[in-house]
């Protein structure tokens, strides 16, 4: 036999790894026709909505529901003395803590969730919410989370002791009582000694502002219990489907198997949709007390100012080196204000997250971490927001520390990075915090991003730039933000990473058709990411079946594998792994298969890209195609019929991903308007899959950095009011904010992965926020600035600007 | 996020919309572009029992460039401001100002009526008429009449139009001379941190008239008599330009919020105002 068409062609045909195959994703998405969770109607759907807290910390004293009853279209009211009996008033938050599903004698934040209304549609819901009448007791408000550990003020009765001690939390002693745990890594003593003798200390506080991931689509789910049955399905915005069904399962009492979770399609998630709400509490009871199905949408507001923030770090460091910028030592102390509840999605076992990567991409032999968690009246949350466990406030900690340090030795901040980097012989390195980086070349790309931007070159313009601006030519400034980041992704191994004790391994079932097509289902979900693409591509590799044969399908539980979600950048670390391996097993079974056809022994017969050819004979080869309709067809001796394969991956270590980022800005010092010039990113994710998903992907996570950095906040009034609760206030870069982005590579693939590759999706986003931070503060670095906290916004660059004397 | 009910009319003409309001009295609102009033209803912020749209209301539409005065109908949009060829050139301001209003999407909605009407000292428009002395035409239950723009606006959503009045029209004097609109906001869609309107007229060299008109940096916008006459009678020099700003910075009283404290509303304030004179004098 002889094939028509050359190898090259027959690589291409596959749209396999590698090959930046157009999003199959889009042509729904594109026409309006994606399937949202609010696109879901059923018969009889009712809606339910919150009513909710005006006030930030008060007492509850009454709820009176009667006239909301009376309003047309109103069925019902649910209060925390209606789901006191069945046990659900609170619920387990992901840290360990608990948390009100509905206010239970007093609310904590403004927004918190006090009664649910059940109507009809949406419109009387909210009629309803407004004839609820609750009477509220006002108890002062604690925003600042070191006053909180110093007030006699109570946040949480429900964690003190009845004779007044302060019994331990879920991680351990707590200190006060809104203290919620202390979490350390590293070494205290040897840290404080080298910082003690080093003959170079700089020192730096910086608060990482709390912020919001804000995705497009809020937070939303339709609960519907099938009394004859017996089973709930239920729809909603879910980073982690099967998580949520052993939650739900957990809580409610329902066996597993009678539970059915399906998260549609998601309009992005960013960590916001990891956790467990009150929203879908209150809509299964709201099910099973009405028995029809219930609908729960947040709008806007609620969504900014309840579900799920961002960051709220205070940071402290010190840094050591010699004269000459070699670190010696690193020592970095938190104070995590969590808000109310605490609800932060991280690893059981990692009360602050993958802090403790906060020695960055750089080989600091001695350092120590600690982390003080904190309880105030704002909402909970402490989510990922487009990172790894708490990976951003890691590298921007690290990424500012070595600017002040360079500021402290007065020499150049890509030098002191580039003497300081992980030497690429040290990988695996382990570092002084406990992980063991898989690989990586930082100096190569160091050097390749400072060439393409000709980094001496935009030196000496800032140089002229200072020289004009003091003779007073110009009343712009010019800053040069450089980032060179470590991420650490793909949680993780399940000997210490779980989530309320379920492994974090994930998962790949696939089935190939007798006509040599095939549906492949995750343990993970997209929420915009383009699974349905790239894992088809990787599959396309292994297996040797176009992409555009095969199917992906996540996000129902009763289908898919079990798997612990989308977050964290581990869809491709974990649920990547586990296709590819997945993908062998069934090529392992298809080489049986072929030899077989062949007439040949098992070992005679080689992979060669969509077919197994026999050994030293290209010209007698079964094709996957043939071979997948022989699996269904054929009674071949010692092989069961068909072609299918599951794998559950627990990954040996984290991923590494890295990268260098460049940004060139100029500031008006007089509006503090910031204009970026240009933004260089190199990206290193290993293995790259999909091109243009990987420049789709850094551009996303880039423009939500600039956001951050530049304005995005959840700000707090005194009284614990949220002040930016509106999309007017809150800041959403649109395509005129955002600038023209460069992106570059290089591929240090991860040794430990099937294929290679690390994860990209959070890499722009953790680096890009300490890269456009750095260009501002770089801007002001001639004029004194030597730390100034985010975010960047004109009234606080102005303030910078007029603290270091620039407005005369 | 959900509307309180509301009964919704339509009438075809003024007099049914004035019949209307007469009827329902302040629990009824018309509604042009509904960009400003429907957020607010959706927020339960304003009560509005009748809602009267305006959209088949006939007469409200329309640009008419006269030889003295330019005559805007209430109901014409921003983008149709900024499409019309010959207002560009008879107003240029008008279009430099309406593409710094919102984004597309709420320009093709928003009207000129509305902005006027609404009495947000956010809204651009009511700065750019005072300082083109523009009038606006009132129709009530007693007839027609004008108000000037510079006697309009008495405190935040508080006008001299009263509850049974509908804006019909907006009269401008031709402009002269050379115009800006500056603004600073934080984004795309945002209201201004701060904005200055300015038309100036160059007499060989000399400024022979100015007009300066600033956008929330009060609770209303705020037109500074004082510092366009601080500009009359230089050549725009640096002195002059000090002096209409510190003029400026006296009529303004701008308060915090998340756009900045009140030190740095004065000074982006002054800074806009700098800019924008030298803008317009450039094209004087
Ligand atoms: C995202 C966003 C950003 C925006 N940014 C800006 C901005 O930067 N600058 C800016 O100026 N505006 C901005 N706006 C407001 C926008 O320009 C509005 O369209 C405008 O303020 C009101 O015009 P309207 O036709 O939509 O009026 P409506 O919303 O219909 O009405 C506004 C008010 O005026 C009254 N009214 C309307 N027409 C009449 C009339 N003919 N007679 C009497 N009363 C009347 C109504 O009863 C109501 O009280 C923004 C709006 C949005 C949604």
């Amino acid at each position: 036999m002889k094939d028509e068409i050359s190898r090259d062609d027959r690589v291409a045909n596959l749209k396999g790894m590698g090959c930046s195959r157009k999003r199959v994703e889009d042509a729904r998405f594109t026409q309006g026709k994606g399937n949202y969770v609010d696109d879901i109607k059923l018969d009889g759907m009712l809606f339910g909505d919150f009513v909710r807290s005006p006030y930030a910390h008060a007492r509850v004293t009454n709820i009176d529901t009667s006239a909301a009853l009376k309003v047309p279209g109103v069925l019902a009211v649910l209060t925390a003395a209606d789901l006191a009996p069945l046990g659900l008033h609170w619920m387990p938050t992901l840290a360990g803590d608990k948390q009100m599903v509905l206010a239970d004698g007093k609310v904590l934040f403004q927004g918190q969730e006090v009664a649910f209304v059940v109507a009809v549609d949406r419109y009387a819901a909210a009629d309803g919410i407004d004839a609820v009448v609750v009477d509220y007791e006002e108890l002062p408000v604690i925003v600042d989370p070191f006053e909180s550990q110093q007030s006699d003020v109570v946040l949480r009765e429900d964690l003190v002791a009845l004779d007044g001690s302060i019994p331990p939390g879920a991680h351990g002693p707590r200190k006060h009582h809104n203290h919620i745990f202390t979490w350390s890594a590293g070494d205290k003593d040897p840290t404080l000694e080298v910082i003690a003798n080093a003959e170079v200390v700089a020192e730096a506080s910086m608060y990482y502002h709390r912020t919001h991931p804000c995705p497009l689509e809020t937070c939303g789910c339709v609960a519907s219990m099938d009394k004859v049955n017996g089973k709930l399905t239920l729809w909603g915005t879910f980073q982690a489907p099967h998580a949520i069904r052993t939650v739900v399962s957990l809580i409610s009492g329902i066996e597993e198997h009678n539970i059915r979770v399906i998260s549609p399609d998601i309009g992005g998630g960013f960590g916001n949709k990891v956790g467990a709400y009150s929203g879908y509490v209150c809509s299964v009871v709201a099910s099973i007390v009405t028995g029809k199905p219930v609908k729960w949408i947040e709008d806007r507001m609620d969504n900014l100012m309840t579900t799920a923030f961002a960051r709220d770090y205070h940071m402290t460091g010190k840094i050591a080196a010699t004269p000459e910028g070699r670190i010696t030592g690193l020592w970095c102390h938190v104070t995590a204000d969590h808000g109310a509840f605490d609800a932060c999605a991280d690893p059981s076992k990692f009360p602050a997250g993958f802090m403790n990567i906060c020695t960055g991409s750089y080989d600091i032999p001695t350092a120590f971490l600690e982390v003080d968690g904190v309880y105030t009246n704002k909402a909970p949350g402490g989510v990922s927001y487009r990172c790894s466990f708490r990976v951003t406030e890691a590298v921007y900690f690290i990424e500012r520390m070595i600017e002040v340090l360079a500021i402290k030795l007065n020499m150049d901040a890509a030098e002191l990075r580039r003497i300081n980097f992980i030497r690429k012989e040290q990988f695996p390195y382990k570092a002084a915090l406990g992980w063991e980086y898989d690989s990586g070349d930082y100096h190569t790309a160091w050097d390749k991003a400072l060439a393409t931007v000709d980094y001496a070159g935009l030196r000496a313009e800032q140089a002229q730039r200072v020289a004009d601006f003091k003779a007073g030519k110009t009343r712009k400034i010019m800053g040069i933000g450089l980032s060179f980041f470590t991420e650490i992704v793909g949680a993780g191994p399940v000997k210490n990473c779980d989530i309320l004790g379920l492994g974090m391994f994930d998962s790949c079932e696939i089935r190939i058709h007798p006509t040599g097509s095939a549906i492949a289902r995750l343990g993970t979900i997209s929420q915009g990411q383009g699974h349905a693409t790239t894992f088809a591509q990787i599959l396309a590799s292994e297996i040797g079946l176009p992409a555009d044969s095969i199917t992906i399908e996540e996000g129902d539980t009763d289908t898919a594998p079990y798997g612990l979600g989308t977050y964290g950048s581990r869809s491709t670390p974990v649920a990547g792994a586990a296709t590819a391996m997945a993908g062998r097993k069934i090529r392992a079974k298809a080489q049986m298969i072929a030899a077989w056809l062949l007439e040949v022994h098992d070992n005679d017969v080689e992979f060669d890209v969509d077919r197994f050819v026999v050994k030293g004979s290209p010209e007698r080869f079964k094709t996957m195609k043939e071979i997948a309709f022989a699996a269904y067809n054929q009674a071949i001796p010692g092989l069961e019929p068909g072609l299918e394969a599951v794998s559950y991956y627990d990954p040996p270590n984290m991923t590494y991903p890295f990268g260098a980022y460049v940004c060139v800005m100029d500031i008006d010092v007089d509006t503090g308007v910031t204009e970026i010039r240009r933004f260089y990113a190199l990206d290193d994710c290993g293995t790259r899959i999909n091109p243009m998903i990987i420049e789709g992907q850094v551009h996303g996570g880039l423009t939500e950095a600039l956001a951050v950095a530049l304005g995005q906040e959840i700000a707090y009034d005194k009284m614990g009011n949220v002040k930016t609760g509106t999309l007017m206030d809150f800041f959403l870069p649109t395509a005129w904010e955002v600038p023209n982005y460069e992106t570059d590579f290089t591929v240090t693939p991860s040794p430990h992965h099937p294929i290679g590759a690390k994860g990209v999706g959070e890499s722009p986003h953790v680096g890009g926020v300490p890269c456009f931070s750095n260009a501002v503060q770089d801007a002001f670095r001639p004029f004194g600035n030597i730390h100034t906290n985010m975010p960047h916004d004109h009234w606080r660059i102005w303030q910078m600007a007029n603290k270091l004397g620039l407005h005369g | 996020m959900i509307p309180a009910a509301f009964d919704y009319h339509r009438p075809k003409d003024i007099a049914g919309v004035l019949a209307l309001l007469a009827e329902h009295g302040d629990t009824a609102r018309v509604m042009a572009g509904g960009h400003s009033l429907i957020p607010m209803m959706k927020l339960r912020m304003t009560d509005v029992q009748h809602l009267i749209d305006l959209q088949d209301v006939g007469g409200l539409s329309g640009i008419e460039i006269g030889s003295t005065s330019i005559r805007i109908g209430a109901l014409v949009t921003q983008a149709e401001l900024i499409d019309h060829a010959r207002l560009a050139i008879a107003a240029p301001i008008l279009r430099e100002a309406a593409l710094q209003i919102a984004d597309p999407q709420v320009r093709y909605m928003g009207t000129i009526g509305g902005n006027v009407a609404n009495g947000d000292p956010g809204n651009d428009m009511p700065g750019l008429m005072q300082c083109l002395n523009a009038s606006f035409t009132l129709a009530g239950p007693d007839g027609e009449r004008q108000v000037a723009a510079r006697e309009f606006y008495e405190a935040a959503y508080v006008t001299a139009r009263s509850d049974d009045e509908v804006l019909t029209a907006v009269t401008i004097p031709m402009p002269a001379g050379g115009h800006a609109y500056e603004k600073q906001k934080r984004k795309i869609g945002d209201y201004a941190t701060a904005a200055a309107a300015v038309q100036i007229v160059n007499s060989g060299g000399t400024c022979s008239s100015a007009a300066i008109a600033m956008t929330n940096l009060s609770d209303t916008p705020v037109f500074s008599e004082a510092a366009g006459a601080a500009l009359v009678g230089s050549s725009v020099d640096n002195a002059a330009l000090n002096a209409a700003v510190a003029a400026m910075l006296e009529d303004i009283d701008p308060t915090e919020d998340n756009r900045g404290p009140v030190a740095f509303k004065k000074h982006a304030a002054g800074v806009i105002l700098r800019r924008a004179i030298e803008r317009a004098w450039s094209r004087a």
